[in-house]
C-alpha cells in the first residue's frame, strides 16, 4: 500500500441541510479534502442500504451519510429513520468485514459549512488510515506495462503513486 | 440508450475557472462519456448568451438531455430548466452539477480540482440519462395568513396583506403588539418619537376589519404544506372578557398590587399586577399577571372585579386553543436584549449608574417612569458627564460576532439627548463608528458638531474605585484611546451600555415548529442572503425583521413589506408549483407487508384492505423518499430520485475506479 494513498469517498447529503452545509462551506471558500463526491437526495431517509453497498462495490473506500440534525428535519422525523436504519447497515457492515470508519452518519445544518468540512477531512484521514477498500482489487484496466491509462485516471493516482 | 447529451462547463468568471481546468474537463466530457454528444464551455452560463447557447443546440443538435457543470442547483437551477422549457425540451430532463461550490471554492489543488469535476460531471451525465419528463405539481392557496409577532415587522406585513384584502391572523405573545418598538423614545436619524409614528399603525392593525389580533397568545402547533397550513394556537388566559372590557382602566387603578415592569419599563418603572402595558397598547384591554395577583397568592382581594363597571374580569378563565387554517406565514419575532451582566467588568447590575441602552430609552421616554427626566438612580440628580459604551455583547467572539447594527447610530442619538435634556459633556467609547444608512452620516457629523467626545477604543472596565482625585464619587471609565495610543481614565456619573440585539432564547424552538433553521449564531435562515432575504428554505414561511438578524426600523419595515408582497404575489396565483418529487407505488409490485405505512409523517399512505396494497396520495406527498427506500419489494419509485438515477450517479461519480467506465474507456481510448 502507498504511502500516498487517497481514498475516494461517495457522500449523500439531504438536499435541505447539509448539501447547503456543502454550499455555505463554498461560498465560506473553506477548504477540505477533494476525495467526497456529494450525492444530492431530498432528505437523508431517501439512503437506501443499497446505495453504500453499491458506492463500495464499485469502488468506494468510504461512505458519508449526511442530513440534518435530529429535530431539524425538513421532513418532520425521517432523519430520525435514517438513525434506525443506519444502526441496521452498520451491523451487516460489520459482518462483511467493513471497517467502523468507513461508512459514517454526520449531522450538518445549512449553517455548518465548516462542520461538514472538518466531517469529510477526519473521515479521509481516517479512512485514509485504513487503507483502500479493495473489495476487488483495483479493477481499472491496466495498459500492457501494468500503467493505467491517463485518460481514466482520477486524482487518486495523480497524486502520485497509485494504490495497490 | 440513444440519449444525445450536452454538457455545459461554466467558468463563472474566475470563480471556476480560476481553479478548474474548464476548457480540459468539456473536452473530457464530450471525448470519454457516453452520449454526450456535444460539451462546451462559456463564461458565464447563466448569462442569456449561455442560456441561448444551450437553447440553440437544443434545437440545432437535437439534445434530449443537458447536464450544466455550474453552481449549486439552488443557485441555478431553475434558470438552466428555463432555458431548456423555452428550448421546448421538458426541465426535468436537465441535471445541474455543482462545481463551484464543491469544487473550485473548497480545493487548493488545481490537478486535483479538475479531476473531481470531471467525476461529478460523469456522475451528472450517467444520471440524466435516465431522467424522466415531469410536469410540476399544482396546490391550491388558502388566502388567508399567519403572522407571527406584532412588532413593527410583523404590523407592518399584517397591514399590506389586510389592504390587499386577505385575512390575517397576527399573533403576538405580550399583552399588546409594539415590539421594542413602543418602547422607544426617539428614533435616529430624524429624532421623530417612537410612538407618534407607531401608534397610528398600532391602532389600524388593531381595528383592520382583515386582521384578527391575536395578542396573549402563542402557536403551539403547525401542520401541512405551503398554501394549506393548520395551525394551533394557544390564547393565554387574560383573566379578562375581552367582549365586556371597555379598557376605561378603572381595575389597574384600583388594584393595590405594584409589580416591577421588567418587560416594557426594562425594570425602571412599575406597574400593577392587572395590567395593560402602556397606555397606547393595542389591545386595550388588560391582563392579570397570576404570579403577583393577591387573589391568586392569598384567595382574597378581587379588587379589580369590584370595580369593574361592566364585569368584566373572570379569575375561572382558561387559556384556549384556537385552530387556524391559512396558506402562508411570516415570522417576525424580533429579538433580544444581550444581557449585559455577562460583561461583569462594565458593572451592570452591580454598579448602580450604569444603565442598558433600553433602560436609557425609558429613562428617556416622556412617557416613561420619569416623565422623560435624564437622571441617576436616586431619581433626581442629573448626571454631570455621561459615558456611553458601543458594542456591548457585539462584535466580539466571546458573546457575539455580529455587529448589531443599529448600536453607533443608538448611542449617537443617546448623545444628543443626554446633551440635549441636560447638557452634560458626553462621551461616546467605541470600537468603529458604522453609519451606513440614508442621512445617517450627517446625523453622526451633526453630533459631533454637537461637542460629543469620540474616543475609539474598546472599553476595559467600568469601576467605583477611584485612584486619582477627582474620580472619588463617580464611575470610572478605563479604556485606551487607540488613536491617541494612550490609556485614559475618565470619570463620569452615569454610564450607558449599548448591549447587543442577540437572537430570541426560543428562536431554535421557533425554528423548529415552524420547519425553518436558524445560522450558528440564533438567527433564522434566509433562502439567499441577497437575492431572497424574506424566503426560507420551506416554502410558504417568511421571514421579516431583525429574527432574520439585526438591523434597523427602516430595514425592518422594508422586510415586513417585502414578505408581506411575496405572500400576496403567492395569493394572486391562487396555486402554486411545487417540484415533482412525489413517491408512488407500483401496485403490481406490492406484497402488502405494510412497513412503508408507519413512515410517513404526512399520513401520505394508506393501505387499501380488500386489495392488500398500498397507495399513496400524492396531495400529502412531500417527496423525502424514506418509504421508496424502505420498500423491500422495490414497488415505490420516488419520482426524479429513482433507484435507477442515483446508482447510475454512483456508477458516474466512481467512474475513475468503475468497470464498466473504464471499459468504454479501454475501447475508446487506447492506451
Amino acid at each position: 500500500m502507498s504511502e500516498q494513498f487517497e481514498p475516494t469517498i461517495v457522500g449523500f447529503t439531504c438536499n435541505w441541510c447539509s448539501y447547503r452545509a456543502a454550499d455555505l462551506a463554498g461560498m465560506s471558500r473553506i477548504k477540505y479534502a477533494p476525495n467526497v463526491r456529494l450525492i444530492r437526495l431530498m432528505c437523508s431517509g431517501r439512503v437506501d442500504p443499497q446505495f453504500v453497498f453499491k458506492a463500495l462495490a464499485e469502488g468506494a473506500d468510504g461512505v458519508l451519510i449526511s442530513g440534518c440534525h435530529p429535530g431539524d428535519c425538513h421532513y418532520v422525523e425521517q432523519n430520525y429513520k435514517t438513525m434506525r436504519r443506519f444502526a441496521l447497515l452498520k451491523m451487516t457492515l460489520a459482518a462483511l468485514g467493513i471497517e467502523d470508519a468507513r461508512v459514517k452518519l454526520v449531522w450538518a445544518s445549512a449553517a455548518e459549512g465548516n462542520i461538514l468540512a472538518e466531517e469529510i477531512d477526519k473521515m479521509v484521514a481516517e479512512v485514509k488510515a485504513l487503507g483502500p477498500l479493495n473489495w476487488k482489487g483495483d479493477r481499472r484496466p491496466k495498459t500492457e506495462d501494468g500503467r493505467v491509462p491517463s485518460s481514466v485516471i482520477g486524482h487518486r493516482s495523480v497524486v502520485e503513486g497509485v494504490a495497490v | 440508450m440513444g440519449e444525445k447529451i450536452g454538457v455545459y462547463v461554466c467558468h463563472c468568471g474566475s470563480n471556476i475557472a480560476g481553479v478548474v481546468d474548464v476548457v480540459g474537463v468539456a473536452k473530457w466530457a464530450e471525448e470519454n462519456l457516453p452520449n454526450v454528444r456535444v460539451a462546451r464551455d462559456y463564461k458565464f452560463m447563466c448569462s442569456s448568451l449561455g442560456q441561448e447557447m444551450i437553447e440553440k443546440d437544443v434545437k440545432d443538435l437535437g439534445l434530449t438531455r443537458v447536464v450544466v457543470a455550474a453552481c449549486s442547483p439552488h443557485l441555478h437551477e431553475a434558470t438552466f430548466r428555463n432555458a431548456c422549457k423555452r428550448a421546448g425540451l421538458n426541465p426535468y430532463l436537465f441535471e445541474m452539477v455543482s462545481i463551484r461550490e464543491q469544487v473550485s471554492w473548497v480545493t487548493k489543488d488545481k490537478t486535483v480540482a479538475t479531476e473531481k469535476s470531471k467525476m461529478l460531471i460523469s456522475g451528472g451525465v450517467r444520471r440524466v440519462v435516465h431522467h424522466q419528463p415531469l410536469e410540476p405539481l399544482f396546490v391550491d392557496i388558502n388566502p388567508n395568513v399567519l403572522v407571527v409577532g406584532g412588532g413593527i415587522a410583523g404590523i407592518q406585513a399584517a397591514l399590506e396583506i389586510a389592504d390587499q384584502g386577505s385575512h390575517v391572523y397576527l399573533v403576538e405573545r405580550e399583552p399588546s403588539i409594539g415590539g421594542h418598538m413602543a418602547q422607544f423614545d426617539k428614533t435616529f436619524p430624524t429624532l421623530d418619537c417612537a410612538a407618534c409614528i407607531l401608534t397610528p399603525k398600532m391602532f389600524t392593525a388593531g381595528n383592520h376589519p382583515n386582521i384578527t389580533l391575536l395578542t396573549w397568545s402563542e402557536v403551539e402547533k403547525v401542520d401541512g404544506f405551503i398554501g394549506n397550513f393548520t395551525v394551533q394556537i394557544r390564547q393565554k388566559a387574560r383573566k379578562v372578557i375581552a367582549d365586556k372590557c371597555t379598557g376605561c382602566g378603572v381595575c389597574e387603578e384600583k388594584c393595590p398590587k405594584k409589580v416591577i415592569d421588567h418587560m416594557f419599563e426594562a425594570g425602571m418603572g412599575t406597574r400593577k399586577a392587572i395590567y395593560t402595558p402602556f397606555p397606547q397598547a393595542v389591545p386595550k384591554y388588560p391582563v392579570i399577571d397570576v404570579e403577583n395577583c393577591i387573589y391568586y397568592q392569598r384567595g382574597t382581594c378581587k379588587a379589580c372585579e369590584k370595580f369593574c363597571p361592566t364585569g368584566a374580569i373572570d379569575f375561572d378563565q382558561k387559556d384556549e386553543m384556537m385552530t387556524v387554517q391559512v396558506g402562508n406565514v411570516i415570522l417576525a419575532t424580533g429579538y433580544e436584549l444581550f444581557d449585559a451582566r455577562r460583561v461583569p467588568q462594565y458593572g451592570y447590575g452591580r454598579l448602580a449608574n450604569v444603565v442598558t441602552n433600553l433602560e436609557f430609552e425609558r429613562l428617556s421616554n416622556t412617557a416613561g417612569p420619569t416623565s422623560g427626566k435624564i437622571v441617576l438612580r436616586d431619581g433626581v440628580t442629573a448626571p454631570q458627564t455621561v459615558g456611553i459604551i458601543h458594542c456591548v455583547g457585539s462584535r466580539d467572539i466571546k458573546y457575539n460576532v455580529d455587529c448589531s447594527a443599529i448600536c453607533c447610530m443608538q448611542s449617537l442619538k443617546f448623545a444628543h439627548l443626554v446633551k440635549e435634556k441636560t447638557g452634560a459633556k458626553v462621551y461616546n467609547f467605541y470600537i468603529d463608528i458604522r453609519t451606513p444608512g440614508k442621512t445617517y452620516d450627517e446625523f453622526y457629523r451633526r453630533i459631533l458638531d454637537e461637542g460629543v467626545h469620540f474616543i475609539r477604543g474598546k472599553v476595559a472596565e467600568v469601576t467605583d474605585a477611584p485612584r486619582f482625585p477627582g474620580e472619588e464619587g463617580k464611575l470610572v471609565i478605563q479604556v485606551e484611546d487607540t488613536l491617541a495610543g494612550r490609556q485614559l481614565r475618565v470619570p463620569v456619573d452615569m454610564v450607558v451600555l449599548s448591549a447587543a440585539m442577540q437572537p430570541r432564547v426560543d428562536s431554535k424552538e421557533v425554528g423548529q415548529k415552524f420547519g425553518i433553521s436558524c445560522s450558528a449564531n440564533g438567527w433564522f435562515i434566509e433562502r439567499h442572503p441577497k437575492l431572497d432575504p424574506v424566503a426560507t428554505m420551506t416554502e410558504g414561511i417568511f421571514i421579516a425583521g431583525v429574527c432574520q438578524g439585526p438591523k434597523d426600523i427602516p430595514a425592518t419595515v422594508s422586510q415586513g413589506a417585502a414578505a408581506a408582497a411575496r405572500v400576496l404575489g403567492l395569493i394572486g396565483q391562487k396555486q402554486v408549483t411545487l417540484e415533482p418529487v412525489r413517491a408512488s407505488i407500483t401496485q403490481d409490485n406490492c406484497s402488502g407487508c405494510r412497513i412503508c405505512n408507519n413512515l410517513c409523517p404526512f399520513n401520505a399512505i394508506t393501505f387499501i384492505e380488500d386489495r392488500a396494497v398500498s397507495d399513496i396520495n400524492p396531495a400529502l406527498c412531500q417527496g423525502c423518499g424514506t418509504c421508496v427506500s424502505a420498500c423491500p419489494a422495490g414497488a415505490i419509485t420516488g419520482s426524479h430520485f429513482t433507484n435507477q438515477q442515483i446508482m447510475a450517479q454512483i456508477e458516474g461519480v466512481l467512474f475513475d475506479l468503475n468497470v464498466q467506465g473504464a471499459r468504454e474507456e479501454m475501447e475508446r481510448v487506447p492506451a
